[in-house]
């Protein structure tokens, strides 16, 4: 008698194999963000070279590679740690402190390149390992935490600095020629930013801890119940951001030899930009390392384009801005239109 | 199947546990022993402390005093993922979903399968996967996201997840809430076969009737106590519901006669492209015209329609003869129409406010003076409901997301019903519910249509329907398919219109 209605539901027939368009919803939102800066970035990059020629010479084009890869890199670094919903704004007072003291470790001495970015990520390893126990540990918001790293990590840069600078000529030859070598006519530099892009990709794609960072950020109390244990991988996330924005700081001093204490400050602003512009939502779970890498490919040749357009370079910053915004927005909407899609083509 | 305490020790127990959250005691000194090849039932009111319980054999909770004794021996589960190398599956109340990833992830998650090198064994991960969702008989694709899944979706993904190990111990917090006939006589008949197969099982619902048809075993819990611990075949579905709730219910469906009045909420041509088309009808002052149909019939869709949550591609909705903007939800708030959401969790509650917040969300206007909400005006109000639907709570102030899920439950009603609507839509109002409330529910829709409510009630318990509707409206893929007042609905007739069996019985 106490028949719930839907007890006596006629049987469902053999369940037919749901057309997977949700699947391809997503994908092909995906690939649109992916498209769209590509096409942004090939537009750009056509409009500039129409108004001025040099812009894609040999020269300029070594330059773009050169300036973008520190910027890829500090994104992928950046991206695994937004991925799990947190963010790191220390990556560019890292940068410095490196450089600095990379710097000041080899001048006058014969050091080679692999000790000066060994030394370089060791330092920013140990930076990234002190924010990420305050946030996973000590439980401590990672926006407050890594803006005081920001701080901190600035006054130790001053300090050891202490109004001094880094000159190129003290620096060992080997040092230097892995800012301006090649290898078959590509810079070093735009190679290792790739390399590591490539790798943190395939780990991210395919480890059970990559895959545990995306589940971290899309829902923590999921995670929680999943037992993902969330305090380690955060940890981790913070440890490698660090380490890669040390291999940063070295390849800075590398690049461009001189180095005062307050290299790359305010460059965290820019990378979290390119990071959310490539696609990785500043809320977690969702994106990639590639599209990140986008990002601050856009971002570079926005600025490079305006300095062979001759533009005041304010407006670089209003434009970074734009596109953030534009990018948090497109992401917020479509969040909502992919779910309601979603909600709509689901059976019931 | 009696004849387990004699036979095999049990495989998980707990002794003697007691649990508190701050002055909350959720568990007083609980024992429970859950024996290899025995279903086992847990029952109690909402609150009773039953998902406490077991948290704290998943190891989500540490308990205060006592034991949890797997084998016969103390064990401490340091976090759910102790609990599950010990081969313990939960299923819990609330689906906890990765929304931005694939639903074969969402199951796999932390247990891929893994190639050499310890890379995730992607192709195995769907193929697993699409076979669980095969035993399940469901057909969802392995690799669309988990974000957009209806309620009963995720449960199954739970469900899925719960079975994708070998679990010497399966504990389900339930799971049948938002599933249909068809899905969960599937997830019995799967349960069935690992209890055959030795597992242990423990079992949630507020669905008696499934109690009895899983079952062998039922521990009874109130207030947080452990009542009793009885072999099913010694129970009626009465003395269950004496050891719940302490106290014989009263009449089930307490029906009152009511005055019906003029049309309160006209619904004329609404259609929405593949979902419903030409849906017409009316709900008068005074009565409660209820929305039956089977699970994906359509009728849920209809209402957010009417409200203004989904867009509607045709038809016109009209509340006391004046026409509503279509798409707009504010404009039908002012109109007076409230509408209880099927999920209540995601549309329904902010989680991490307070339960007088929560309530008072809805009614701003009501308990704003000058621009200011007033305190003192929002815990009055909160009060009187908490009161009137016998919501457990420890604080008014505390937030909602610590209540048991009945009790969130009840919050959203609260929630709408404080706007003093006068055309009332409700999704789904008992789901979740236990006996004794599920009663003071009716009674409270019932008198609300006597003061001249129009109430609109959407359900998928029968014997509600037929007990509370004054006029069963049916719908059948998309269509109403028939109108049968009180008096000619019955099981038979709501059931064959439901299934499309006579389609041409609808009153002109
Ligand atoms: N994390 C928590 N913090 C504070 N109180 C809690 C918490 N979890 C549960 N409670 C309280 O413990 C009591 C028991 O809750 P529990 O969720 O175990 O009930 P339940 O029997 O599962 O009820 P339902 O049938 O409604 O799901 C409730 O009063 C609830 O408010
Ligand atoms: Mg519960």
């Amino acid at each position: 008698m106490k028949t719930a209605l839907s007890a006596l539901e006629k049987p469902s027939a053999a369940p037919a194999p749901e057309k997977s368009d949700a699947r391809n919803l997503v994908d092909a939102v995906f690939r649109a963000r992916e498209l769209s800066i590509g096409g942004a970035l090939v537009l750009l990059i056509l409009g500039t070279w129409l108004t001025n020629h040099s812009f894609l010479d040999s020269q300029g084009v070594k330059d773009l590679l050169l300036n973008s890869s520190i910027l890829v890199l500090l994104a992928v670094g950046q991206s695994v740690v937004v991925a799990t919903r947190n963010i790191d704004l220390s990556v560019g007072s890292v940068v410095g402190l490196t450089a600095f003291t990379c710097g000041d470790f080899v001048s006058g001495t014969s050091h080679g390149p692999l000790t000066v970015m060994l030394l370089g990520i060791a330092i920013g390893a140990l930076c990234g390992l002190v924010s990420g126990a305050l946030v996973s540990i000590g439980k401590v918001p990672a926006l407050v935490v890594t803006l005081g790293m920001l701080y901190v990590v600035q006054g130790i840069d001053y300090a050891l600095a202490d109004g001094g600078q880094i000159n190129a000529v003290n620096l060992p030859d080997p040092v230097l020629s892995l800012g301006s070598g090649s290898i078959l006519g590509i810079p070093y530099l735009p190679l290792i930013s790739v390399a590591v892009l490539a790798a943190t990709a395939y780990f991210l794609r395919t480890y059970r801890s990559g895959r545990e960072l995306y589940a971290i950020g899309s829902s923590p109390e999921a995670a929680r119940l999943a037992g993902i244990p969330i305090r380690r991988r955060v940890l981790v996330a913070y440890v490698f951001s660090g380490a890669i924005a040390g291999l940063a700081g070295a390849l800075w001093l590398a690049r461009f030899g001189t180095v005062v204490a307050n290299a790359a400050s305010g460059w965290e602003l820019t990378v979290v930009s390119a990071v959310v512009v490539g696609g990785v939502a500043i809320t977690g779970g969702v994106g990639s390392v590639w599209g990140a890498a986008l990002g601050a490919l856009l971002l570079t040749t926005i600025s490079g384009a305006l300095i062979v357009l001759k533009v005041d370079p304010f407006w670089e910053q209003a434009i970074t801005g734009a596109l953030l915004i534009l990018a948090i927005t497109a992401d917020r909407l479509v969040q909502v239109r992919t779910t309601n899609a979603l909600r709509k083509r689901s059976r019931r | 199947m009696n004849d387990s305490d004699a036979g095999p020790a049990p495989v998980l127990a707990l002794k003697d546990v007691s649990k508190s959250f701050g002055a909350v005691r959720a568990l007083q000194d609980v024992s429970l022993q859950l024996f290899p090849g025995e279903a086992h039932a847990l029952a109690g009111e909402n609150g009773a402390g039953k998902s406490t319980l077991i948290k704290t054999l998943a190891g989500v909770h540490r308990p205060d005093t006592g034991q949890v004794l797997l084998d016969d021996s103390p064990v401490t589960f340091h976090g759910p993922a102790d609990a599950r190398d010990a081969g313990i599956a939960v299923i819990y109340q609330e689906p906890t979903l990765f929304p931005d990833l694939s639903i074969a992830e969402n199951i796999f998650m932390g247990r891929q399968p893994r190639r050499a090198l310890g890379r995730i064994d992607r192709k195995a991960v769907h193929a697993a996967t699409a076979e669980l969702m095969a035993r399940l008989g469901v057909a969802l694709d392995p690799q669309r996201p988990a974000r957009g899944l209806s309620i009963a979706d995720q449960q199954i993904v739970e469900i899925a997840k719960a079975l994708s190990f070998d679990a010497r111990v399966l504990i389900m917090d339930e799971p049948t809430a938002a599933l249909t006939g068809s899905e969960t006589a599937r997830l019995f008949s799967v349960v069935e076969t690992l209890r055959a197969e030795g597992a242990a099982v423990l079992f949630i619902s507020h669905r008696l009737e499934e109690i009895f048809q899983l079952c062998q075993r039922v521990t009874t819990l109130r207030d947080g106590r452990w009542i009793s611990s009885d072999p099913i075949g010694d129970l009626t579905e009465d003395d269950l519901v004496r050891r719940m709730v302490g106290r014989d219910l009263g009449e089930l469906y307490p029906k009152q006669q009511t005055e019906i009045g003029e049309a309160a909420l006209s619904v004329r041509r609404l259609t929405r492209e593949g979902v419903f088309r030409d849906v017409s009808f009316d709900v008068r002052r005074g009565e409660i015209v209820a929305l039956a149909g089977l699970v994906g019939a359509g009728r849920s869709e209809v209402v957010q329609a009417v409200f203004g949550v989904d867009r509607a591609d045709a038809g016109e909705v009209h509340v006391d003869g004046k026409r509503l903007t279509v798409g707009s939800p504010t404009a039908a708030m002012d109109a007076g129409v409230a509408l209880v959401p099927e999920d209540r969790r995601q549309r329904g509650l902010v989680m991490e406010m307070s339960i007088e917040r929560n309530i008072a969300l809805t009614g701003l206007d009501q308990v704003r003076r000058g621009g200011l909400v007033r305190r003192s005006l929002e815990q009055g109000r909160a009060a009187d409901w908490s009161v009137k639907l016998q919501l457990k709570y420890n604080k008014l102030s505390d937030s909602v997301g610590v209540l048991s899920g009945g009790n969130q439950q009840k919050v959203v009603l609260a929630k709408w019903l404080a706007t003093e609507p006068s055309v009332l839509i409700v999704d789904e109002p008992t789901r979740g519910i236990d006996v004794g409330t599920k009663a003071e529910v009716h009674r409270l829709l019932s008198s609300l249509a006597a003061e001249g409510l129009a109430v609109l009630m959407v359900s998928s318990d029968l014997p509600e329907v037929l007990g509370m509707a004054d006029r069963v409206l049916v719908m059948h893929e998309g269509r109403l398919v028939a109108e049968l007042p009180r008096t000619e609905a019955t099981e038979e007739s709501v059931m064959a219109a439901a299934t499309g069996r006579n389609g041409k019985e609808r009153a002109a």
